[in-house]
C-alpha cells in the first residue's frame, strides 16, 4: 500500500497542470467572447452610474478603463490583475466581483450540497434497488422514472414542484432563500433549510438518474461475478451478498461518478436558483449575462471552472486510491 | 445398490435445461446435462472427467442449488439418503457441502484474504484460521492481503482453506488444477486426498483426464451433459480391456502416451443432442437401437455404464 499516497501526490500535481492550463484556456476564450459581444462595458459602467455624460467625458472614461487598447494588451492586463486577486468590479452590483462570488458560492454551495447528497443516496438506494431486482417489476418501473427524470429539463421540474407543493399543497415558501420583509441578518437556519428543501429536491432530482443508472449497472456486475456465484455457493443470502460483496464493489465507482458531476450540478444550480428566485451563484451568473456586467459574468466563468475541475480533481484522487485493485482485479 | 446406505450423494437422471430466446418470442429449452446418474461415497475422490463445454461446471451449481434463474432441473438428487430440495440445498451450502472454485476470480477483489477465509458465518475463535492457514503453508500476513497480492498457489490454498474452515462433508472441486505446475497440482491434490481421508467425500470436476485416471478413486466420465461409465480408477489406469463404454475407450486411446489416436466428429451440442445414445454418432459398435433410444444405466463389473453393449 505504500504506492498510494505517491500515486495521489503525482496524479494532484499532473492534473493540477493540465487544471491551469484549462483555466487559462476558459479565460481566453471567454475575454474573447465578451470583446466580440455586442455588450459594451463602458455603456453598462455608465447605466450603473445613473448620471449622463458628455461625449468628452465619456472618450476621458473609455481611456482611463483602457478600452482602446489592443485585445492582448487588455487581456494580459486583466490577467495579471486577475493573478493579483482583483476581479474588478461589477457593474450590476457597484461592489468588487470577489466579493459578490464568496457570498453567493455560500448559499449556492448550500444549495448544491443538500442537492449533491439527496441525490447521491436517491441515486445510490434506487440502483442498487435496480440492480437486485434485475429485469423484475420494481426495476423496470424505477429504470422508466430514471429515463423520464433525465429527460426533463431543470426548470421545467422547478415549476411543476413549485405549483404542486408551494402554490396547491402551500408545503414549501414559493422562493428566495428567507422570508419575505425580514433582513438578510435576522434569518434563523431553520428559515434558511426551509427554503432551501424545494430547490434543494428539485436539483437533485436531476441528477440521480444518472448515479442510479450507473450503481444497478455496476451492481448487475458484481452480481453476475464469479466471487458471488461462490458467494452463493457458501450460504450467503442475498442481502447479505448486497452488503458483503455489492456494497464494497460499487461504493467507490459510485463516488467517483457523484464528484464528477459538479458540472451538471453547476448548470442545474443556474436553471434551479432563478425559478426559485434562491440568490446563489447561478441566478447571479444569469443576471450578470442578462444584463451586460463583464467582470462578473468572466469572475463567475472563471470559480465555475475551478469548481469543476476540483470536483474532477477528487474524482482522480478516489480513482488513484481505488485504481491498484481495479487495475489487478480487471482480468 | 448395495452401498445405498452409505451413499453420501446420489444422483437420478438429473436434467438441467436453460430457457433461451431464439428469435423474437420463441422459446427454446436447451438441455446441458441429460439424464445424469452419479453417486459418491464418504472417504473418496470421485472424479469427474470429461471435455470442455460438456456442462460439468453446472453440475456442481445443480448439487448446489445455485444454477441462474432460467434454468430448469429435473430429476432426483438424494444427500444422506434425504431428498436435496431447494430450501435443504440452501441450509446445507456452506456448512455441508462446500465448493471449492477454480481461480481467483472467484475472491472478492475488495476483500482482505482472512476475511474471505472465513465467510460469513464468523468463526467462534480466530484461532482455526491461524493454525489452518500455518498447515496450508500460508504466511501470515496472507489474511490481510487482497485477492490480487496472492499468487496463484496462494490463492488457490486461500480458495481451499474457505472449504476446510467448514465442517463440509461433501466438497466439490471445479477444475482446481489448470495453471499450475506439476508441483503445485500435486500440492493441491494432496489436501483432496486428506479431505477424503478425514472421511469427507470429493468430486473432483476436471478436464485433466490423466489426473483423474491416476488420482482419484473413481472416475465418471462425462460427454455432452451425461455421464457414459462410471468405473475404479483403475481399470481406466489399466487400459481399454477393463473399460465398458466405446467413449472411454477412445479416450484412453487418445491419450499421447497410448497412441494418440483420435476418433472422427465431435462432441454434439447442448440442444442439437442425438435422439438416441448420445455418443452413438461417433460410435464404431452402433446398431440400429442405439440411434432410436437412450440406453439405460447398467452395472457392469463393479461399475456403471450407460451403453447397451459395454461389457
Amino acid at each position: 500500500m505504500k504506492g498510494i499516497p505517491g500515486r495521489l501526490v503525482r496524479i494532484f500535481f499532473s492534473y493540477s497542470i493540465k487544471m491551469i492550463s484549462l483555466l487559462l484556456a476558459v479565460s481566453a476564450i471567454s475575454f474573447v467572447l465578451v470583446t466580440a459581444s455586442p455588450i459594451d462595458p463602458i455603456q453598462q459602467y455608465l447605466l450603473g452610474l445613473g448620471t449622463a455624460v458628455s461625449p468628452q467625458q465619456r472618450a476621458e472614461i473609455e481611456d482611463y478603463w483602457g478600452v482602446n487598447e489592443p485585445p492582448a494588451k487588455r487581456y494580459l492586463d486583466w490577467l495579471s490583475e486577475l493573478l493579483h486577486g482583483n476581479l474588478g468590479e461589477s457593474a450590476l452590483y457597484r461592489r468588487p466581483v470577489g466579493e459578490i462570488i464568496s457570498e453567493r458560492f455560500q448559499s449556492s454551495l448550500a444549495l448544491m450540497l443538500c442537492a449533491w447528497l439527496l441525490s447521491g443516496m436517491i441515486g445510490f438506494i434506487l440502483g442498487c434497488i435496480m440492480g437486485m431486482y434485475q429485469n423484475r417489476l420494481p426495476d423496470r418501473i424505477i429504470k422508466k422514472i430514471c429515463y423520464i427524470l433525465s429527460s426533463v429539463p431543470t426548470f421545467w421540474l422547478g415549476l411543476v414542484f413549485l405549483l404542486v407543493f408551494s402554490v396547491w399543497l402551500k408545503w414549501f415558501p414559493i422562493g428566495f432563500s428567507g422570508p419575505v420583509g425580514i433582513p438578510e441578518s435576522q434569518v434563523t437556519l431553520r428559515q434558511r433549510l426551509y427554503h432551501l428543501i424545494l430547490p434543494a429536491v428539485t436539483l437533485s432530482f436531476m441528477s440521480f438518474a444518472n448515479i442510479a443508472l450507473h450503481t444497478r449497472q455496476k451492481l448487475a456486475e458484481v452480481l453476475g461475478s464469479e466471487y458471488v456465484l461462490f458467494a452463493r455457493a457458501r450460504g450467503e443470502g442475498d442481502l447479505t451478498i448486497l452488503l458483503r460483496h455489492g456494497l464494497r464493489n460499487i461504493l467507490i465507482p459510485g463516488l467517483t461518478l457523484q464528484f464528477a458531476s459538479f458540472a451538471e450540478l453547476f448548470g442545474g444550480s443556474v436553471m434551479a436558483e432563478n425559478v426559485f428566485s434562491y440568490p446563489g451563484l447561478g441566478s447571479a451568473a444569469s443576471a450578470a449575462g442578462l444584463s451586460g456586467d463583464v467582470p462578473l459574468l468572466l469572475g463567475i466563468t472563471l470559480f465555475s471552472a475551478l469548481f469543476v475541475c476540483t470536483g474532477n480533481l477528487i474524482a482522480n484522487l478516489l480513482y488513484g486510491i481505488i485504481d491498484p485493485q481495479i487495475k489487478e482485479a480487471a482480468p | 445398490m448395495k452401498q445405498k446406505d452409505e451413499t453420501l450423494l446420489e444422483i437420478h437422471d438429473l436434467s438441467v435445461s436453460f430457457r433461451m430466446y431464439d428469435h423474437g418470442l420463441s422459446q427454446t429449452d436447451l438441455e446441458v446435462i441429460s439424464n445424469l446418474h452419479l453417486s459418491v461415497h464418504p472417504g473418496e475422490i470421485l472424479a469427474v472427467a470429461g471435455s470442455s463445454g460438456s456442462g460439468k461446471s453446472l453440475l456442481a451449481s445443480a448439487i448446489l442449488g445455485i444454477l441462474p434463474p432460467n434454468a430448469t432441473v429435473r430429476g432426483h438428487l438424494h444427500y444422506k439418503g434425504q431428498e436435496l430440495n431447494a430450501q435443504r440445498q440452501k441450509q446445507l451450502r456452506g456448512t455441508e457441502i462446500a465448493l471449492v472454485p477454480q481461480s481467483v476470480s472467484f475472491l472478492d477483489p475488495l476483500m482482505k484474504a482472512g476475511k474471505q477465509a472465513e465467510g460469513h458465518h464468523r468463526p467462534r475463535t480466530p484461532a482455526p484460521i491461524k493454525s489452518l492457514f500455518r498447515r496450508l503453508e500460508l504466511p501470515e500476513e496472507t489474511e490481510r492481503l487482497y485477492p490480487f497480492q496472492l499468487s496463484g498457489g496462494m490463492a488457490r490454498r486461500v480458495l481451499v482453506s474457505t472449504a476446510l474452515l467448514t465442517d463440509a462433508r461433501l466438497v466439490i472441486a471445479d477444475e482446481p488444477t489448470p495453471g499450475m505446475s506439476l508441483e503445485q497440482a500435486m500440492e493441491a491434490l494432496g489436501m483432496f486426498r486428506e479431505m477424503a481421508r478425514e472421511g469427507k467425500a470429493v468430486i473432483l470436476i476436471t478436464h485433466d483426464i490423466d489426473l483423474a485416471f491416476e488420482f482419484a478413486d473413481r472416475v465418471a466420465v462425462f460427454y455432452a451433459g451425461t455421464t457414459v461409465e462410471t468405473a475404479p480408477a483403475s481399470d481406466f489406469r489399466s487400459g481399454p480391456d477393463r473399460l465398458r463404454h466405446p467413449y472411454s475407450k477412445a479416450l484412453w486411446n487418445a491419450l499421447p502416451q497410448n497412441g494418440f489416436q483420435p476418433i472422427e466428429g465431435f462432441q454434439p451440442y447442448a440442444g442439437d443432442l442425438p435422439k438416441g445414445c448420445l455418443f452413438a454418432p461417433r460410435c464404431p459398435y452402433r446398431t440400429e437401437k442405439c440411434i432410436i433410444s437412450i440406453p439405460p444405466v447398467r452395472e457392469v463389473r463393479g461399475g456403471e455404464v450407460r451403453c447397451y453393449y459395454g461389457s
